[in-house]
């Protein structure tokens, strides 16, 4: 476990390394942020001034390592636009963004395992068929019209939950959350919804084809042949066996859903890091968005780590030591 | 559990019918069989005869597009076939157990052998865990698993294919059924571990008075096992009897060719007789005898069903022209 772990630290570490090379390299191509960023009626010396300040009068390379030495000791750059830490930046959004995503995989989760399991369980029934042509059209409903819908249906008409903002926070561990008032809590259910409306969908597809692939099984068979409860061949012997797929969609949705949480933040007004990052990306912020990147990065491979570690509890034939 | 002379189980007219895309297939066609306390009964057949359709329809687990359409199972007078949901779930794995044919695939592979075992006791005993793991171990030292303490708590993959086969058979033996049906346990095995599990488990049965029911297609395991034979052609039993008058005087015509299809020292260096043509298909059925096309001795009469009649030996068998010397028959099969 433990020499587990540190080969996928170490390996993460590389992953980093090549990735912040990637980046840095790719935003220094889109364009030149020198034209955004100054008045266009400074005069040539202050222009000059700027530039040296930015750091950005040194050749890519040279660049790279002063960020890459700063990057070490924690500091992933100063924003150009907010002439503040970009790190600090971001961290400062990402609980706001980490609130609605767990949120909505939450939700997702909730209803997508005993929705799947009713759909796999009667696939020929009027439920099943429901549940499995609800789950298509949540499929296939873009992010901002199921946002626009949600507005217009709860918000507009029947006027029971807030449209824009976090509302009411309060202090935990040095965050601050929503999700402790119940203001905060109504204005996170409807961003949380309409983010959790494409996972919902795909752990209600992906428990109901479990349960058809794994009831017909010989193992399932035996165990009500053994006498078994209905309740339990299907929580134990099918769950068991149909988690492992659904924990890996669960851990990739989670890192998808962290990083493209912008169309719906920008939606419901909802102040995470994806409003950042697009401000950032208008105004070529490099920094800003070399550490949004590096930070979602992270995210995606701690999760990975965590996915792996629950798979070997889930079956045993996977060693951790083997991976 | 059985007053004496109570059959264990009583089978009759069971049908068990698949109904495919391509028509209806007739698995199971009308199989009547009755079993006493303590008794072994094997049912022979090919593949596609239908032996283990009719083990699984007694247990109730034939799933759709297959039913069962007609018939009654008795145990021990209790009728399974339209008992309730719960009533069967109280029976199944308690009165009645079943060992499937492949312990590889019946083990569930994400679950530990004891969570498999311990959840079979504490569904039909109302005893604690650690009572029920007691139980588990000593069934797993009864089958001859070697430290079953520490073995109880490996998966199903940490065994070898001999070792989950006698893991399932300790399941079913947990509760103590009354009957007990195994389905081609031994033929993914070894020929030595074959032959343990074989004795091994006709000890158990005989030391506990609890029937069995060996559903194979190797008439050769049946006869030093059983008590009593069904062989099964087409969905049919075709003929039943006493083990050692089944072997030595087969009556039907498809028994006579199983039988002169082993090997055996008499006919070393001999052609071995095989029975020509192939089995029908079951989606293709015409009434009348099953066997008709493959049989030298039919002839218009064998265009209906032929029905079940007794000899004089004590067996009953299904055909309007039994053999009266298998040896003669055999012999001009070999030749022609």
């Amino acid at each position: 476990m433990l020499v587990f772990l540190i080969r996928r630290l170490l390996q993460s570490a590389v992953v980093l390394l090549v990735m912040s090379l990637v980046v840095f390299t790719g935003v220094f191509a889109i364009g030149n942020p020198v034209d955004s960023l100054i008045n266009p009626e400074a005069t040539e010396q202050q222009r000059e001034k700027t530039i040296s300040q930015l750091g950005l009068d040194k050749p890519l390379h040279e660049q790279y390592f002063i960020f890459l030495q700063n990057a070490v000791k924690g500091e992933l750059g100063t924003s150009f636009v907010h002439n503040r830490p970009a790190i600090k930046l971001i961290l400062e959004r990402l609980p706001a963004t980490l609130e609605l995503t767990i949120s909505a995989l939450f939700i997702a989760i909730l209803f997508g395992i005993p929705l799947g399991l009713a759909a796999g369980l009667n696939p020929d029934g009027l439920i099943g068929r429901t549940i499995s042509s609800g789950s298509i059209l949540f499929f296939s409903v873009p992010t901002f019209w199921a946002g626009l819908m949600l507005i217009m249906v709860f918000s507009v008409q029947l006027n029971w939950l807030p449209t824009t903002g976090r509302g009411e926070t309060v202090d935990l561990w040095g965050f601050r959350t929503s999700l402790l008032t119940l203001d905060g809590l109504r204005h996170l259910i409807l961003p949380a919804v309409n983010l959790g409306l494409y996972p919902l969908a795909l752990i209600i597809r992906l428990t109901a084809s479990g349960v058809q692939e794994t009831m017909p099984l010989e193992f399932m068979k035996f165990a009500r042949a053994k006498g078994l409860r209905k309740s339990r061949i299907i929580s134990v012997h099918l769950m068991k066996n149909i988690l492992i797929p659904i924990v890996t969609v669960i851990g990739l949705q989670f890192s998808v859903l962290l990083a493209f949480a912008v169309v719906t933040e920008t939606i419901f007004a909802w102040p995470g890091m994806g409003r950042l990052i697009i401000e950032s990306i208008n105004l070529l912020d490099r920094p800003v968005i070399v550490a949004y990147l590096l930070v979602v990065v992270t995210v995606f491979m701690v999760v990975n780590i965590l996915v792996d570690i629950v798979y070997s509890y889930l079956d045993p034939r996977i060693r951790i030591g083997s991976m | 559990m059985t007053s004496q002379g109570e059959p264990a189980l009583s089978v009759k007219g069971l049908k068990t019918h698949f109904f495919t895309k391509a028509g209806v297939a007739r698995a199971v066609d009308g199989v009547s069989f009755e079993l006493v306390p303590g008794e072994i009964l094997g049912i022979v057949g090919e593949s596609g005869s239908g032996k283990s359709v009719t083990g699984m329809s007694i247990m109730g687990l034939v799933d759709p597009p297959g039913r069962v359409v007609e018939g009654s199972v008795r145990l021990a007078g209790k009728e399974l076939i339209t008992a309730t949901e719960e009533d069967r779930r109280q029976l199944l794995g308690n009165r009645i157990a079943m060992i499937f044919q492949e312990a590889t695939t019946a083990l569930n592979p994400v679950l530990s052998i004891d969570t498999q075992m311990i959840e079979a006791v504490k569904a039909h005993q109302d005893v604690s865990t650690r009572q029920a793991r007691k139980i588990a171990i000593r069934a797993l030292q009864v089958v001859g698993i070697p430290s079953a303490e520490e073995r109880i708590k490996s998966y199903p993959h940490e065994f070898s294919g001999g070792m989950r086969q006698r893991v399932l058979i300790a399941t079913a033996l947990l509760n103590e059924p009354d009957i007990i049906i195994a389905d081609e346990p031994t033929t993914a095995l070894d020929v030595t571990i074959q032959a343990q599990i074989l004795s091994e488990t006709q000890k158990l049965c005989r030391e506990r008075g609890t029937s069995l029911i060996w559903i194979t297609h190797d008439l050769t395991v049946v006869a030093g096992l059983v008590d009593k034979v069904c062989v099964m052609y087409a969905g049919k039993i075709v003929e039943r009897g006493p083990v050692d008058v089944i072997l030595d005087r087969p009556k039907h015509p498809y028994t006579v060719g199983l039988i002169g299809s082993i090997p055996s020292m008499n006919t070393r260096g001999k052609r071995l007789s095989q029975i020509p043509g192939m089995t029908p298909s079951l989606l293709t059925l015409k009434p009348g005898c099953a066997f008709r096309d493959r049989c030298l001795r039919a002839d218009e009469r064998c265009l209906q069903d032929p029905p079940e009649t007794w000899t004089g030996d004590g067996s009953a068998v299904r055909c309007f022209h039994p053999v009266e010397h298998p040896a003669k028959v055999l012999e001009e099969s070999r030749r022609s």
